[in-house]
């Protein structure tokens, strides 16, 4: 029987016929920590009697998730990564240059790779095709010093889609509908790989954002195969040489294949406190937002910037909802800022935050009060995540997003299209 | 043999309830954050919780971040054991290379405040205050030997390799 895509880089990485359910040792091409899981990584590494990196090239430091720095002990958290990236050679992307999901997209990740972070998200990549995956520091600490871990590996369900999206629905509303169907823990210890005639329909873009919230289905990892879609994103980034072409086996095996027609997904938001808690955006209608906030690993790339921007051009945000967007890096940054994207937004009235996480996880840059209202287009709804368990997170696509910007409550963005 | 009483959660206790991300700034801070231990699904556990207790959840316990900081306060908060009718994935594998053991069984039957025993090598848990008993899944032999070394850590400074 052929292979998954998990199946494939595990085999390849690990130097062994990997097949779902084995536990296997795979060497690990890209390996990081984020600057609130870091310093503990780096404790971790200090405790185990590590004094050298296995791999300082392909070991990398982000300072993206309080950045720049709120209060003083993160400020020294963010002192004690610098030392370790001066003691032991690794890469540190400063504050102010961009979440660590996009960096790896932008500049580091290549199909076929296997990719450990200290953050949930790191399942981003598998949109280049790699097998990318969140672990906790003690791993990753590990990970740092013997430059591989062991894995089970995945039984994979397969997405298929077919079709194309309608006007107004982004990739956000795709996966928002999936998890809202197999729930929030529909994929637990497994992998979802995405296949189908949709995917020529898809961008790069799209399909980070897809790949982003596998985890929020308990996925181990949202993959792609790498077509002519990554080989073109590559070039983009001046990294033509690191594509390869790589695909799923015909005859691999699945848990089970999910069917899913484009052209029927509508605008879809999940409501508090959970991902899977989904319902349609204009079934909410008349929900009152305080806050809309743009950007994050998820959605915080040009294309999410640019249809913001095209639905708020000559337009003001309702006096009552403040309007908070933060491009995922300084690539995306500078070219929202070159096409007239940043001032369409300040004109409509939006906050412009540093490149970074923002307000996604509750530290700064747009913490909720008592009783407020955000449609975020992050990733998560729990309660508690934007600093304030008394507050409601709501999470929509960027077009969802401008359009409740316009009008202080969710909107289908079909209608103000 | 593990003893202690059952603090019963629900469904779905990510770790934004265990620690939330607002109080990121305490991560170096390690004995003030563990006073925050699932403060945002019960207010009152840090107080109340005792060496030995256990957490008893529903389903997808533990899900959302990476942070290892969600089962470091639980096991500094003295709990012997999670017992959830699943766990997610990261917080499952940082659990136990903190050497905290997490259990996967039925958990319908055991209330809030009962008196349980749980023996680590018979694989089972008896609910001393209503007399039931339960058996929990295997877990995979690696992740045994990483628990039965205390942790990661240990295991490593042990063996300075993973072993199948």
């Amino acid at each position: 029987m052929g292979k998954t895509l998990a199946e494939k880089i595990l085999s390849q990485k690990s130097g062994s016929d990997a097949r779902s359910g084995d536990i296997v040792i795979a060497r690990i091409d890209l390996v990081f920590a984020q600057d609130t899981t870091g310093p503990l990584t780096v404790r971790q590494f200090q405790a185990c009697g590590f004094d050298r990196l296995a791999n300082p090239d392909k070991t990398i430091l982000f300072l993206d998730h309080a950045a720049p720095s709120p209060n003083r002990t993160v400020s020294n958290d963010h002192m004690l990564l610098h030392q370790f990236a001066r003691q032991t050679g690794c890469f540190i992307y400063d504050v102010g240059d961009g979440i660590c999901h996009q960096i790896v997209a932008e500049s580091l990740a290549k199909p076929g790779d296997v990719i450990v972070g200290a953050d949930s998200h790191t399942v981003t990549a598998g949109a280049l095709g790699a097998f990318a995956t969140g672990m906790g520091s003690s791993d990753v600490a590990i990970a740092f010093g013997l430059g591989k871990t062991w894995f089970r590996v995945p039984e994979s369900i397969r997405i298929v889609v077919s079709g194309k999206l309608s006007k107004g629905v982004g990739a956000k509303d795709l996966i928002l509908h999936l998890i809202g169907n197999i729930g929030a823990d529909g994929a637990t210890y497994k992998a979802l790989e995405f296949s189908g005639n949709g995917l020529a329909n898809m961008s790069m873009s799209d399909r980070l954002t897809i790949a982003n919230m596998a985890v929020e289905a308990g996925a181990k990892a949202g993959l792609f195969p790498a077509d002519s879609t990554t080989k073109n994103y590559l070039r983009s980034q001046g990294r033509g040489d690191h594509y390869q072409p790589l695909s799923a086996d015909s005859d691999a095996g699945y848990e089970r294949t999910i069917n899913i027609d484009l052209a029927a997904i509508e605008p879809t938001v999940a409501k508090p406190h959970s991902v899977d808690n989904i319902a349609l955006a204009r079934e909410l209608k008349g929900t009152k937002i305080q806050q809309v906030f743009i950007g994050t690993c998820t959605n915080g790339r040009l294309e999410d910037i640019a249809i913001a921007a095209s639905l708020l051009k000559g337009k003001r945000r309702h006096p009552e909802t403040r309007l908070i967007v933060a491009p995922a890096s300084p690539q995306v940054l500078l070219a929202a800022i070159r096409a007239g994207y940043i001032q369409t937004l300040i004109e409509a009235g939006a906050i412009i935050l540093p490149p970074g996480c923002g307000a996604c996880l509750g530290l700064h840059q747009g913490v909720l009060g008592d009783g407020e209202s955000c449609l975020s287009t992050a990733n998560r709804n729990f309660k508690g995540r934007m600093g304030n368990p008394e507050a409601f997170i709501y999470l929509g696509s960027p077009a969802t997003a401008a359009a409740t910007a316009l009008s202080g409550e969710i909107t289908d963005p079909r209608e103000v299209m | 043999m593990l003893r202690g009483r059952a603090f019963k959660f629900g469904d779905n206790i990510s770790t934004d309830h265990i620690i939330p991300g607002r109080l990121a700034h305490l991560r170096s801070n390690l004995p003030e954050l563990a006073k925050h231990v699932l403060e945002d699904a019960d207010p009152t556990l840090a107080s109340r919780v005792k060496p030995g207790d256990f957490i008893v959840a529903g389903n997808n316990f533990g899900l959302g971040s990476s942070r290892e900081h969600a089962p470091l306060v639980i096991k500094m908060a003295g709990v012997s054991a999670i017992l959830a009718k699943s766990v997610a994935r990261i917080f499952f594998r940082n659990a136990i290379n903190l050497g905290l053991p997490v259990l996967i069984c039925n958990t319908d039957k055991i209330d809030d405040g009962d008196e349980l025993e749980v023996d680590l090598k018979a694989s089972t848990v008896k609910d001393i205050t209503n007399g039931n008993r339960l058996t929990f899944g295997k877990i995979p032999q690696i992740m045994l030997r990483i628990l039965n070394e205390g942790g990661l850590i240990p295991y490593i400074q042990k063996y300075g390799d993973f072993r199948l």
